[in-house]
C-alpha cells in the first residue's frame, strides 16, 4: 500500500476522490475539470497497480447525417412530391419542374411512393392515389425517427424493433443516418483500490518532473521523488529506418566486397543486344517474346554499339564465329537487337562490363565484379511471381577460373546469407554452360529449396566480348526468395507492399 | 520450359532398372531435369530447353538408362531404305522452304501410344519447334498414300479439303478463319500469297502445313501399322534433328526406320541418317573447366554414360541430340556424370581489391541523413499505371510506355517519384500518423541522344503526412540536406502542376536545378483519396553528386 502510495502521480492522485462517486471516464472528465486524455492516462495507471477495473466498450449510437437534418427542416422529399402533384395528372418529363425536386429526388420519391401504392402511372403520367392522400395527412415511421435522433443521438442497441427496420430503410438513402462508434471507459474500483480510497492522501511535497529549475536552484536537495511505476504502458514511438530489403542488400554487397569484387551498375533500360545477343539469346528464344519480357513501346528502338562487336556477335549466333560452335543457324536480325527491354537480369551489366575488360585484357586480369540490382519479368503479380525483383550478379574473368572455383564462390555467399547446407544442380542457360542451378535446404520444411542460377560463360558470348576464350565465372541469383526465410515473408508481395506498419515492425537484419 | 507427363511403367521398363523412390528423385534432378512429381504412375518433370529429346517417354529413359548405368555408350538406331520419294517444288521456296521425311513401319499403336506421340509432337512444336514457326510435324498412316509425294505452294483458294475432325470440304481461306489450329497458327500463313501442302501422286491432299492434316489421309489409328512422317520448316538442320528426335522415340517403341529421297529442285537428298556426329574434344580443356584431372578413359567413361561414343579424341554425339553446339557442351555432360555433388568447391587464392561505387556510397549517405530525421525508407516499383501519373498526380509530359504489360497496372516507367510516395500514403491511410516517407529510385524520361532514348536519373523523393504537415516542414528537410552537404543554394518560387500556388518551390545549385519541394494539392490529395495534408519533396540525387564531384570535395 505504501509502495503504492509514493508511486502515484499527480493525475493519479486528482482523479482518486472522483472513483467512489463516477462510473465511466467520462463522468470523471467532467467533474474533475481535466482533460480526457488526462484522466485515461491516470485511469490506466491506475489499472495496472491494480486499484480499478477498467472496462471499455465500444457503443453505436445512430444519429442524423447531412440530408437527414435537411429533409427534417424542408420535409421529406415525397411528401412534397406528392403535394405538388395533388390532384394533377403530371407528365413524368414534367416531374422536376412541377416539383421543384433534384432529378436524384424524383426518382428516389417515385420508386418510394409506387412501392407504397400512393401514385400511380398511366400513359407515362402520374397521379396521387387514395392511399396516397392517406399518406400526405401521416406522420411515417421515417419522420418519427428523424425527430427522435435530432434530439439526441441514441445507442443502436436501445432502437425497438420497428425503429430498427425504419433505420435499415434510411439508411438506404444517401446520408440520411449516421452510425458513430464510441468508446465508453466503465471505472469500478477494485478491493485494494477502496482500500486505497480510505487512505489519506495528500500531496507530498516530492520531486515529479526533474526540471532545469530546480537543478539551477538546488531545490533538489534532501527531497524525496516520486517513484514512477516501470510497469505503465508508454506510447510507442517509430524510428527512421532502413526498408528490410535494402537493408539486407546491403549486407549482400558487404559480402561481395569482402571478397574482393568491384561493384558495377547501370541503366534499367537497354537495347536487346546486350540483354540477349550478346549473351547469345537466340533471337527465336522464347524469353524475348513479350509474354515474358517486357519491351518498350516508345521509344521501341535503341542504338547499337561499334559495329565489330556488332558483326561479332551475328557471326556467333549465325555460324558459331571461328571457335568451333555451330551457332543457332538462321538469320540474325540487327533491329530485332536494337529493341528496347527493361533487362530481365542483371547479366546484362555482367555482358557490358565484359565488353569494357575486353579492351585490355592485359591489365584488367583477373578481374571480379558484382552488382545488386532491379529486374523486370512481364508476369501477373502473386503470393510467388514479382514483375520487379532484385538479383544480385556476379563474375570472375580470369584464365585459371574453373568450375570448382564457381561452386566455391556461391557457397561462400549462401554460406554468409545464412545456409548452411548448399546443394548444386545441373541447369540450363543459354549463355552458361556448364550451367548450374544451386538449392538451399531449409532447415523448417526439411526440404531443398532452388535459389539462384549460374554457370560458366559460354565461348560464344565471351569470344565476342573479350576478344578470346576466357573463363568467365557467373551468376544472377534472385534476391527475395534468399532473404524471405529470415523475415518470416510467405507472399513474395510482401516485399513491395509499403506497409509502414509491417516496415516499421520488421525484424532488423543481424547476420 | 516444357513440363511433360511421363508413364512411368513405360519408363521404367525402357530404364531397364529398379530404382528406389529416393534413388528416382535424385537420379532425374541430377541429370539435369527439374523433377516436379513422381509417383507410383507418373513422372512429372521439366525438360530443359535444351534437351527437346527428353520429351517423350523413350528420349528421356534412353538418358537416363545410361546415367543409371544399365546400359552404356551410343545406342545406334539402323535405317533401311524405302525407296519411296518426296518431290519438293519451286513453289515453296518462299513460303516454307524445307521438309525432312521419313517412313516407320512395324508399329503397333495402342490407344495409350497414340497419346504418346500426340504429346511428343506437341511438345516438340511448342518449344523446339517454337509454336511451329521454325518446325510443324505431320504424322500420316502410310496405307492411304500414294508415291510419290509432292511438297508444293498452291494460291489458296485453289486448295480445299476436309481437315482433321471436319466432315466437310474447306478452302485453305476457310481452313484458317474456322478450324481451331486454323485460328491458333493461322498468323504463320495467312501474309502469303501461297500455301504449302503436301500431295500424294493421285493428288490427295495430305496436310497443310503448319497448320494442319486432312481427315482422310492424315489421321493415325489404332490399325495404322506404317506412317509416313514429315517435318517442314525454314533451316534444314533444324528439321533434320526434330525428324531424329521423333523417329529414334519410334524405334524405340519397337518401330523399322525406313529413309526416303528428297528431290529439291537443285538437289538430291536423303533422310533420316542417324548416324552419330564426330567432335573433337580435348581432355585438357575438359580439366581445364572443370578444374579436375581426369584420364582419358575417365572422360570416355562420363561420356558413355551420357550416351555418346569415344573414339580416339573424337566423340560421337547421338543423331537426337540438339544441344552440343560447341565442345562446351560436351564438357557439361561429363561433369553431369562426373556428379556435381561429387565436386570439392574451392576459392582460389587470388588477390583482387573489391570496390564500392562512388556513387552507391552517396546514396547510402544520403540515406543514412534521412534516417536521421526518422524517415521511413520505401521500395517502390519503377512500373506504375499511366493513370496514376498522369490523371492521379497531374504530371506534365508523356511517360515511356511498355508494350503489351500482364497488366495495365504497370503499363509505363514513372516519371517522378511523387505518384509512388503519394500511393504508398494512400496504401497506409489507416496506419498511424505521422507518416514520414522517403525511397530512392530511377526516374525515366524521354531524350533522343541516348542509348535507347531513354534517360535515366536517380531521385530522392520525400514525403510528410500528419494533419499538421506544411511547407515549413519540408524546408527544414532540404536546408538540413544542403547544409549538410555543404552546398549553396538558391529557393525559388515556381509553379508546377499538383501543387498548391504560392507553396511550391525550386532549389538551384550550382546552376542547376536540383530539387522541387511544396504542399501536394487537395485536388490531387482527393485523386489519391488521401484526407492527411501531404508536403514532399523530390531531389535530383545524380545531379547532386555530380556537382559535389566537380566542386572537388571527395578529394
Amino acid at each position: 500500500m505504501e509502495e503504492v502510495l509514493q508511486k502515484l502521480h499527480p493525475l493519479e492522485i486528482k482523479v482518486l476522490p472522483y472513483l467512489s462517486t463516477c462510473k465511466t471516464a467520462k463522468e470523471i472528465v467532467e467533474k474533475a475539470k481535466l482533460e480526457e486524455v488526462e484522466v485515461l492516462r491516470a485511469l490506466h495507471w491506475l489499472q495496472s497497480k491494480k486499484a480499478i477495473y477498467l472496462t471499455s466498450t465500444v457503443t453505436e449510437f445512430l444519429e442524423l447525417g447531412e440530408n437527414g437534418k435537411a429533409y427534417l427542416k424542408r420535409g421529406m422529399p415525397e411528401k412534397n412530391f406528392l403535394q405538388k402533384i395533388l390532384g394533377k395528372q403530371v407528365q413524368i418529363q414534367e416531374l422536376q419542374k412541377v416539383t421543384g425536386l433534384t432529378r436524384e429526388e424524383v426518382q428516389v420519391s417515385l420508386g418510394l411512393l409506387q412501392h407504397k401504392q400512393a401514385i400511380r402511372i398511366q400513359d407515362r403520367k402520374v397521379q396521387c392515389t387514395e392511399k396516397g392522400k392517406a399518406f400526405l395527412q401521416e406522420e411515417t415511421a421515417e419522420e418519427k425517427l428523424l425527430q427522435k435522433l435530432a434530439l439526441r443521438p441514441v445507442p443502436v442497441q436501445d432502437l425497438s424493433k420497428e425503429e430498427w427496420q425504419t433505420m435499415q430503410q434510411l439508411r438506404a438513402r444517401k446520408d440520411f443516418l449516421r452510425v458513430v462508434a464510441q468508446k465508453t471507459h466503465a471505472v469500478e474500483p477494485t478491493d485494494f483500490g477502496k482500500a486505497l480510497l480510505k487512505q489519506k492522501i495528500r500531496v507530498r511535497n516530492v520531486i515529479d518532473q526533474l526540471t532545469p529549475e530546480l537543478l539551477r536552484e538546488g531545490k533538489w536537495k534532501g527531497k524525496p521523488y516520486r517513484k514512477y511505476d516501470l510497469q505503465s504502458k508508454v506510447p510507442d514511438i517509430f524510428g527512421g529506418r532502413r526498408h528490410f530489403e535494402k537493408e539486407a542488400i546491403e549486407y549482400a554487397r558487404s559480402i561481395w566486397l569482402e571478397m574482393g569484387f568491384r561493384e558495377m551498375s547501370g541503366d534499367l533500360v537497354h537495347p536487346s543486344f546486350w540483354n540477349f545477343d550478346a549473351l547469345f539469346t537466340a533471337q527465336d528464344h522464347p524469353v524475348r517474346e513479350i509474354q515474358d519480357t517486357f519491351f518498350l513501346q516508345d521509344p521501341r528502338k535503341g542504338a547499337l554499339p561499334e559495329e565489330k562487336l556488332v558483326k561479332a556477335v551475328q557471326e556467333m549466333h549465325e555460324h558459331g564465329g571461328k571457335i568451333g560452335s555451330r551457332g543457332w543457324g538462321g538469320m540474325w536480325s540487327k533491329e530485332e537487337a536494337k529493341r528496347n527491354v527493361l533487362r530481365t537480369h542483371t547479366t546484362v551489366l555482367s555482358a557490358r562490363t565484359l565488353a569494357a575488360i575486353g579492351k585490355d585484357t592485359k591489365t584488367n586480369l583477373p578481374a571480379k565484379y558484382f552488382s545488386m540490382g532491379r529486374c523486370f519479368r512481364n508476369e501477373a503479380l502473386d503470393w510467388n511471381h514479382l514483375f520487379e525483383f532484385n538479383q544480385t550478379e556476379g563474375i570472375v574473368v580470369d584464365r585459371n577460373a574453373n568450375f570448382r572455383h564457381l561452386l566455391g564462390y556461391l557457397k561462400q555467399f549462401f554460406k554468409k546469407m545464412g545456409f548452411a547446407q548448399v546443394r548444386f544442380r545441373p541447369g540450363y542457360f543459354p549463355y552458361t554452360e556448364p550451367s548450374v542451378e544451386v538449392d538451399v535446404f531449409h532447415p523448417t520444411h526439411k526440404q531443398w529449396v532452388e535459389l539462384g542460377g549460374a554457370g560458366i560463360f559460354r565461348p560464344e558470348v565471351v569470344v565476342p566480348l573479350l576478344g578470346e576464350d576466357i573463363p568467365v565465372l557467373a551468376w544472377g541469383l534472385g534476391f527475395a526468395r534468399i532473404i524471405m526465410d529470415y523475415y518470416k515473408i510467405t507472399d513474395i508481395r510482401d516485399l513491395y507492399r509499403n506497409d509502414v506498419r509491417q516496415l516499421r515492425a520488421m525484424r532488423s537484419w543481424l547476420l | 520450359m516444357p513440363t511433360v507427363t511421363l508413364n512411368r511403367q513405360v519408363v521404367e521398363k525402357l530404364v531397364g532398372k529398379r530404382l528406389s523412390p529416393e534413388q528416382w528423385k535424385d537420379r532425374i534432378s541430377m541429370l539435369g531435369t527439374d523433377l516436379e512429381r513422381i509417383d507410383e504412375k507418373e513422372i512429372v518433370v521439366e525438360i530443359f530447353p535444351n534437351r527437346p529429346d527428353m520429351l517423350s517417354e523413350q528420349g528421356f529413359a534412353r538418358a537416363l538408362a545410361t546415367f543409371v548405368g544399365s546400359r552404356r555408350g551410343l545406342k545406334e538406331h539402323s535405317t533401311k531404305k524405302s525407296g519411296q520419294k518426296v518431290i519438293i517444288e519451286k513453289s515453296v521456296e518462299t513460303v516454307r522452304p524445307y521438309t525432312v521425311t521419313a517412313i516407320v513401319k512395324n508399329l503397333h499403336f495402342t490407344d495409350e501410344r497414340i497419346k504418346e506421340v500426340i504429346q511428343i509432337q506437341e511438345k516438340l512444336h511448342i518449344t523446339y519447334g517454337r509454336r511451329r514457326r521454325k518446325c510443324a510435324i505431320g504424322i500420316y498412316p502410310l496405307e492411304k498414300i500414294s508415291f510419290p509425294i509432292t511438297y508444293r505452294a498452291k494460291r489458296p483458294e485453289d486448295i480445299h479439303f476436309i481437315p482433321l475432325g471436319f466432315q466437310e470440304k474447306l478452302s485453305a481461306k476457310q481452313i484458317l478463319e474456322q478450324h481451331p489450329a486454323g485460328k491458333e497458327y493461322g498468323s504463320l500463313l495467312n501474309q502469303q500469297p501461297l500455301y504449302p501442302i503436301f500431295q500424294d501422286a493421285k493428288g490427295e491432299i495430305l496436310s497443310m502445313p503448319p497448320i494442319i492434316n486432312s481427315q482422310c489421309v492424315g489421321q493415325v489409328t489404332e490399325e495404322t501399322r506404317e506412317v509416313f512422317i514429315e517435318c517442314s520448316g525454314f533451316d534444314f538442320a533444324v528439321l533434320e534433328k526434330c525428324l531424329h528426335i521423333l523417329v529414334t522415340a519410334l524405334a524405340d517403341m519397337g518401330g523399322e526406320l525406313y529413309s526416303m529421297e528428297l528431290q529439291y529442285p537443285q538437289e538430291e537428298k536423303s533422310t533420316p541418317h542417324l548416324q552419330p556426329t564426330p567432335m573433337k574434344l580435348d581432355v585438357a580443356y575438359v580439366n581445364r573447366i572443370l578444374g579436375l584431372s581426369l584420364q582419358e578413359k575417365e572422360v570416355q567413361h562420363c561420356l558413355e554414360q551420357m550416351g555418346y561414343g569415344y573414339r580416339e579424341g573424337s566423340v560421337l554425339i547421338p543423331a537426337y541430340r540438339a544441344d552440343i553446339l560447341h565442345p562446351i557442351d560436351l564438357v557439361e555432360d561429363i561433369a553431369i556424370a562426373y556428379g556435381f555433388e561429387r565436386f570439392h568447391e574451392e576459392i582460389p587464392k587470388v588477390s583482387t581489391i573489391g570496390a564500392e561505387l562512388p556513387f552507391e556510397r552517396f546514396k547510402r549517405k544520403i540515406a543514412e541523413l534521412l534516417l536521421g530525421l526518422g524517415f521511413l525508407e520505401l521500395n517502390t516499383y519503377h512500373l506504375i499505371p499511366r493513370e496514376l501519373q498522369t490523371t492521379k498526380m497531374c504530371l506534365q509530359g508523356n511517360p515511356v510506355v511498355i508494350l503489351d504489360p500482364v497488366s495495365t497496372e504497370y503499363n509505363t516507367l514513372r516519371m517522378s517519384m511523387l505518384p509512388s510516395l503519394l500511393q504508398v500514403l494512400q496504401w497506409n491511410k489507416t496506419r498511424e500518423f505521422p507518416q514520414k516517407l522517403y525511397d530512392v529510385g530511377v526516374v525515366f524520361t524521354k531524350e533522343a541522344d541516348t542509348e535507347t532514348g531513354v534517360k535515366e536519373t536517380v531521385m530522392l523523393g520525400v514525403a510528410v503526412s500528419h494533419s499538421k504537415a506544411g511547407f515549413t516542414e519540408m524546408k527544414q528537410v532540404m536546408e538540413y540536406f544542403f547544409q549538410i552537404l555543404h552546398l549553396s543554394y538558391v529557393l525559388a518560387d515556381t509553379e508546377e502542376t499538383g501543387f498548391i500556388q504560392g507553396r511550391v518551390g525550386k532549389v538551384s545549385a550550382g546552376g542547376r536545378e536540383m530539387a522541387v519541394l511544396g504542399e501536394v494539392h487537395p485536388q490531387v490529395l482527393e485523386q489519391f483519396g488521401l484526407e492527411m495534408p501531404v508536403v514532399v519533396m523530390e531531389i535530383n540525387v545524380e545531379s547532386i553528386f555530380a556537382l559535389l564531384e566537380e566542386q572537388g570535395i571527395r578529394d
